[in-house]
C-alpha cells in the first residue's frame, strides 16, 4: 500500500537546524515541511519590511535552505527525493522564492521549480471593510485597532499549495496557512482526496496538527524525569508520519536520533493548543479530536477520527502597534533577600507616581517566588537562597518605557543592599486580535519561479 | 492529600489571552478518578485570581485525558501582556502541583 513519508523541519521560526538535515538525509522524505510562523511573526515581519530593515521573509530561510536543498533530489530507499513546503515566505513569499532560487542556482539546482502563493495579506482588503467587523477575542470592532494596523494576514486552507504541487514545484513557500494545511496539502495532492471528504481531511489534520511542532512530538516540552524520562534531547530528532490513502498514520523519527515517540507524548501534543477537541477549527475542515485512537506498534501508529463541516470563514490576524513595553531585572541573595527585592518594588513604585511617568499598566514579580507562579501561593515559604526583581511597564512611548530600566539600574546606588545584575530592555508591542472574513476575500494564487 | 502530578502528566498551550491545558492521565485507569475529582471548580479555587475569564473542561475519555481552556487567563495574551510568561507554557506546572483527595 502507497503511503506518503511527511517530515517537520522546524516547529517554529527559531527551532534547531540539525534535526532538518538529518531528516533530508536519513529521512527517506516525500515532503519536507518547515512551519515557522507564529501567530505574530507576520506582523513583525511586515513591519521590518515597511522599515527597509529586511525584505519580510524568514532571516533563517537562507540558512536552512542551504542546509537541505543539496538533499531534495537525492534518491533514497523509498523514492526520487522529497518536496519542500514551507511558510518561511512571511510578510514576502516571492522574494522569499527568489531568494531561494538564487541559492538553488549556488548549489547547482539548476532548473529548481519553486512556487509561492499569495492571497493570505489581506491589508488593503481590511482598511476597506466594515469597521464594524467584531473582534474575536475581546471586546470591540476593527474600528479599534485600524488606525494602528501594521498588517493582515488571512489562514489560508491546503488549496494554494495543491495547486502549486500539481504544477510541479519542488518547492513550495507560502506566508500565513493554517499550520496543519501544510500537511494536509501534500495528502490532497497526492491521494487525490476530495475537498469535502471530510473524514479523510480531519485524519489529514490530524496528522498536520500532530507534526507542525516537530520536537514537541518526539519528548521536546515533555520531558520531566524520573517519571517522563526522554533520552537524547541534545539532539532530538524530528518526526515524520507515514500516510495512508485512508488517512491512518504511523509517527516515527530517523533510527539512532534523540527523542522518544510514545502514546504519552502524541496525547499531549494531539491536545496541545486545541480548545474544544470536537471542534478543531481550520480554513479547510473542523476536525474533530474526541475518538482519536492510538495504539503503539513498535513505533506509534494511530487512526483519527473524521472532521466535520466547512466554516464558511476564514480567520484573519490582525497586527497592530500598541505602545511599547520597557523592563529591568535586578538580584538580590542570602537572607532576606525576597524581603531587600519587596522593598526595591515599592521603592520604584513610589518614584513612577512621583515622577508622573507614564505608565498605562506595570508589574513587579519575584522571579523565583511568583513571576510564572501567578496562582495563589502557600501562607509560608521558605526563604529563597536568591530572587530576582522583574519590572515591566507599558507605556506609549520608547522613550518613556526606557525609564523603567533606568529606574531599576539606579537601585545599585539607591536602593537596598546587595542588589546586582541589572539588565534592561524596550520593545515595541505588535499585538494581535483576530476577526473573520468570507472566504472569498481571500483567495489563494499561485506563482512559480524557476531556478 | 496528594498532588496531581502522582496521577498525571499535563501540556499547555495559548492561543491570543485563552490559555489550555490538557491533563492526561499516566494510567488510563486512572482516568476515572481525575474526571470524577479534577472538577472546574477546584481548578477555578486553585489558580483563583489568575483567571479572569470563566473555565470550561472537556473530556476525553479514550484518551483518559481532560482538556482544560482558561479565558482571559494571560494578561493580554503573549502579543501585548506585561508577564514573564506571557504563553503561559509554565501553567502546565502551576496545574500538576493541585493537591486531589487520595484515592480509595
Amino acid at each position: 500500500m502507497k503511503t506518503i513519508r511527511l517530515g517537520a523541519g522546524a516547529g517554529f521560526a527559531g527551532d534547531r537546524l540539525d534535526p532538518a538535515l538529518e531528516l533530508a538525509e536519513k529521512g527517506a522524505l516525500d515532503y519536507l515541511v518547515f512551519e515557522c510562523l507564529a501567530e505574530r511573526t507576520i506582523a513583525l515581519a511586515h513591519r521590518e519590511r515597511l522599515a527597509g530593515r529586511s525584505a519580510g521573509f524568514d532571516p533563517l530561510l537562507p540558512a536552512r535552505m542551504r542546509l537541505v536543498l543539496p538533499h531534495l533530489r537525492r534518491p533514497h530507499a523509498r523514492g526520487a527525493g522529497f518536496r519542500l513546503i514551507t511558510n518561511m515566505g512571511a510578510a514576502n513569499p516571492r522574494a522569499a522564492a527568489e531568494e531561494t532560487a538564487r541559492i538553488a542556482r549556488e548549489l547547482g539546482l539548476a532548473g529548481l521549480r519553486i512556487a509561492y502563493v499569495l492571497g493570505d495579506d489581506v491589508t488593503e482588503i481590511l482598511r476597506a471593510a466594515p469597521p464594524t467587523l467584531p473582534l474575536l477575542d475581546r471586546a470591540g470592532t476593527l474600528a479599534d485597532i485600524a488606525p494602528e494596523m501594521v498588517a493582515a494576514n488571512a489562514y489560508l486552507g491546503a488549496a494554494g499549495i495543491v495547486d502549486a504541487l500539481a504544477q510541479g514545484a519542488e518547492v513550495v513557500i507560502t506566508g500565513r496557512v493554517a499550520d496543519p494545511a501544510l500537511f494536509l496539502a501534500p495528502l490532497v495532492f497526492e491521494f487525490g482526496w476530495d475537498w469535502e471528504d471530510w473524514d479523510r481531511l480531519g485524519q489529514g489534520t490530524v496528522v498536520g496538527h500532530l507534526l507542525e511542532c516537530a520536537g514537541q512530538l518526539t519528548g521536546g516540552y515533555f520531558a520531566d524525569p524520573p517519571r517522563k524520562e526522554i533520552p537524547g534531547l541534545a539532539r532530538l530528532g524530528f518526526p515524520f508520519a507515514d500516510v495512508s490513502a485512508d488517512g491512518r498514520a504511523v509517527l516515527g523519527k530517523v533510527e539512532g536520533s534523540g527523542g522518544r515517540i510514545t502514546l504519552a507524548t502524541v496525547k499531549e501534543q494531539l491536545l496541545y493548543e486545541v480548545l474544544d477537541p470536537a471542534a478543531y477549527l481550520q480554513p479547510d475542515v473542523s476536525a474533530d479530536f474526541t475518538e482519536v485512537r492510538l495504539e503503539e506498534r513498535g513505533p506509534s501508529r494511530i487512526a483519527v477520527s473524521g472532521g466535520r463541516a466547512r466554516p464558511p470563514t476564514l480567520k484573519v490576524s490582525v497586527g497592530y502597534r500598541d505602545g511599547f513595553i520597557g523592563e529591568g531585572e535586578i538580584s538580590y541573595a542570602g537572607p532576606g533577600a525576597a524581603a531587600r527585592a519587596e522593598l526595591a518594588a515599592a521603592i520604584l513604585r513610589e518614584r513612577f507616581a512621583w515622577r508622573g511617568l507614564p505608565f498605562s499598566e506595570t508589574r513587579f514579580d519575584v522571579i523565583g517566588r511568583d513571576a510564572v507562579w501567578r496562582a495563589p501561593l502557600p501562607p509560608s515559604l521558605p526563604d529563597p537562597p536568591e530572587v530576582r526583581l522583574r519590572v515591566a511597564a507599558r507605556a506609549g512611548t520608547a522613550e518613556a518605557a526606557a525609564e523603567v530600566g533606568r529606574e531599576v539600574e539606579a537601585l545599585y546606588t539607591n536602593g537596598p543592599a546587595g542588589g546586582g545584575g541589572v539588565r534592561q530592555s524596550v520593545r515595541e508591542v505588535i499585538a494581535v486580535a483576530s476577526v473573520l472574513i468570507p472566504r472569498e476575500w481571500a483567495a489563494p494564487r499561485v506563482a512559480m519561479i524557476t531556478a | 492529600m496528594m498532588r496531581l502530578a502522582a496521577l498525571a502528566h499535563a501540556r499547555s498551550g495559548d492561543k491570543g489571552d485563552t490559555s489550555q491545558i490538557s491533563v492526561i492521565a499516566h494510567d488510563p485507569a486512572d482516568y476515572p478518578f481525575l474526571a470524577a475529582h479534577l472538577t472546574v471548580e477546584r481548578v477555578a479555587a486553585h489558580f483563583g485570581p489568575m483567571i479572569e475569564g470563566p473555565i470550561r473542561r472537556y473530556e476525553l475519555p479514550a484518551l483518559g485525558a481532560l482538556n482544560f481552556v482558561f479565558e482571559r487567563a494571560l494578561a493580554g495574551g503573549v502579543t501585548r501582556a506585561l508577564t514573564l510568561d506571557a504563553h503561559g507554557k509554565c501553567l502546565s506546572g502551576v496545574m500538576l502541583a493541585l493537591e486531589l483527595p487520595d484515592p480509595q
